[in-house]
């Protein structure tokens, strides 16, 4: 008689030792139960925040002359996004990792050509005014090196005019460049800039990537987020409006941005990236790693948790 | 915005503390507080049952 | 063997019999629902795995319910601006909980005795969260999600990541906050949670050798363990 010997389907493990009786339903709904009346308790306390959204109105109200100085770096070219490079335009090398250029490597896949996304288009969506027709063509005829040299100046005579006030600054060539971001200002008064900005992908908008860029091109977004302790600088990353407390589980990642090297460097961004991808891998491999995994043996907590096993078990 | 009223108003200006390079709000540091403290209390307090 | 069908339904043939087999036999239903563990799991400290899931449900609930009225609602309503204060301290509890769990499973060095994938999964899920509540904080629709947008473009397109994942696109960030994400999330947790079925609660250091088909560890590092 022939015993065909097949590899058992065993349990992957079974303790043999003492056990007790637990109800594993009864203990979930329990967590249920205490877990839902922690939430609702904590919901009727404390509230949750919702500081309101910035809309270029907003910001053009508020701070008019640095809308207006914001709007020319557009044209100018030396705003953030302008010189951003990929994913947006190659206007910019990007951040890189020593030798290696992710940024770069993934190529512009989100095209946004702030000068004419941000200033000229919107412009020319207002109808019957033939002045500003005229200063936009006269702007998009001129060589480019001709607007570099109109915006530059502009921008540099806004920084150096009283209060960067438009209506100060000193007397010089700058083309048509002031008209066209005074208009852009009147525009964004009236709230035509947030909706041009929006419907240039058509009537349903639910890609908020220009104006969004626009907006942190200026100061004034990143002023009130400084107001409330959400900048880089600040710990910002852990952080929430008002008194709720925000994302302490960020603590490592923002930690980085407040000390050298990180502080001065333009590719802190990367670096950063890097180094908490390379720690959540540490993190995840934990059981794989020599020393790291015989800390816990080490380190002894274990003995307050398993204190009645190991008084009913002495080794 | 519509702000429900919560019991306490947790709006208006952070609280903040600051020691060198350490930025920390209180309401983080409070969390952070009553997570080491629930850690400890839980390996400490004693667990019920101890029937076979 | 002949093409006849077996008489013995445990021995039939295609792969809904041997997926069937595979799986009882992986998980029984006394090990997928069992009322009795190990003497050794009596600390408080052990509640905190099941305490994470019971947050993860209500921040499902409130966010199901935030999904059923779109979302700004939440903007406008004292009714959503409370579902809205569920969703949030569901999601603070939530990672309450689970960063006790890891530091209580790290202490107990959870993973010997063929756990290390468990470990690992709930490493990733822990992951998985960060990223899914970074979502939810981008399509909050005011001035938190126009901040944090803006801020962690840069972060993300310094390492090509962004030309992918724009933050920047609200409609994008909505639906992988609300559908992809939690589906991810969903799969890390069951799976998690079906391995602590499967190969039960870590014993104390030193009692690895009662488990069934365990090898007895090394005497002496705590390190050597298989």
């Amino acid at each position: 008689m022939t015993t065909t010997l097949r590899k058992p389907v065993s349990p992957a493990a079974g303790w043999n030792g003492p056990t007790r009786s637990y109800d594993l339903v009864k203990e979930f709904v329990i967590a249920l139960v205490v877990m839902g009346l922690l939430v609702v308790g904590l919901a009727v306390l404390l509230g949750s925040p919702d500081e309101g959204s910035v809309t270029l109105r907003q910001w053009a109200a508020a701070d008019p002359n640095g809308f207006v100085a914001t709007a020319t770096s557009e044209l100018a070219g030396d705003s953030t996004s302008a010189g951003y490079g990929p994913p947006y335009n190659t206007n910019g090398n990007g951040q890189q990792l020593g030798p290696v250029h992710l940024q770069n490597g993934a190529g512009v896949r989100e095209p946004v050509d702030p000068a004419n996304d941000f200033v000229l288009t919107p412009l020319r969506s207002i109808p019957g005014d033939p002045a500003l027709t005229g200063a936009l063509d006269r702007y998009t005829a001129a060589s480019g090196d001709q607007q570099a040299t109109w915006a530059g100046d502009y921008e540099t005579a806004l920084g150096n005019a009283p209060d960067n006030d438009p209506a100060k600054v000193a007397s010089g060539d700058y083309g048509p460049v002031p008209e066209l971001t005074g208009r852009l200002l009147t525009m964004a008064l009236t709230g035509g800039l947030d909706a041009a900005l929006t419907s240039q992908q058509g009537f349903y908008a639910s890609d908020y990537t220009k104006p969004l860029l626009f907006l942190a091109d200026g100061d004034y977004l990143a002023g009130k987020a400084d107001d409330q302790h959400l900048s880089g600088d600040q710990w910002g990353m852990m952080n929430e409006t008002g008194n709720f407390p925000g994302q302490a589980w960020l603590w490592l990642y923002t930690f980085w941005y407040q000390i050298p090297p990180f502080t001065h460097t333009a590719n802190a961004d990367a670096w950063i990236w890097a180094l908490m991808a390379l720690l959540s891998l540490v993190l995840v491999l934990v059981p794989f790693i020599p020393g790291l995994r015989g800390l816990p043996r080490y380190l002894g907590v274990h003995k307050l948790i398993w204190r009645e096993y190991y008084r009913q078990h002495p080794r | 915005m519509l702000r429900a009223a919560a019991v306490i108003n947790l709006n208006g200006p952070g609280a903040y503390l600051h020691w060198g390079v350490i930025q920390l709000s209180v309401a983080n540091l409070v969390v952070i507080i009553v997570m080491i403290v629930v850690f400890g209390l839980a390996l400490l307090l004693p667990f019920p049952g101890r029937r076979r | 063997m002949t093409t006849t069908p077996a008489a013995d339904p445990a021995e039939s043939p295609g792969w809904t019999g041997r997926l069937r087999r595979r799986l009882v036999g992986t998980l029984p239903p006394e090990k997928l629902m069992p009322d009795r563990q190990p003497a050794y799991v009596a600390s408080w400290i052990y509640v905190f795995g099941v305490l994470t899931i019971a947050a993860l449900i209500w921040v499902l609930v409130s966010g199901a319910w935030l999904a059923l009225a779109g979302p700004q609602w939440w903007h406008t309503s004292a009714v959503g601006h409370f579902v809205n204060s569920l969703h949030l301290w569901g999601v603070e509890l939530f990672f309450f909980c689970m960063v006790i769990h890891l530091w209580g499973k790290f202490f107990m060095a959870a993973w010997r005795g063929r756990r290390k994938l468990t470990w690992v999964i709930g490493a990733i899920a822990f992951l998985a969260s960060i990223g899914t509540a970074f979502t939810g904080y981008l399509v909050q629709t005011n001035f938190d999600s126009q901040w944090i947008s803006t801020q962690a473009k840069d972060g993300l397109n310094s390492v090509g990541v962004g030309a992918w994942f724009n933050v920047l696109n609200t409609g994008q960030m909505l639906l992988w906050h609300v559908l992809l994400l939690p589906l991810v999330l969903g799969v890390l947790t069951v799976w998690h949670v079906l391995l602590v079925r499967r190969r039960g609660v870590v014993p104390p250091f030193g009692a690895e050798g009662r488990e069934s088909g365990q090898p007895v560890p090394v005497a002496g590092h705590g390190e050597t363990e298989r």
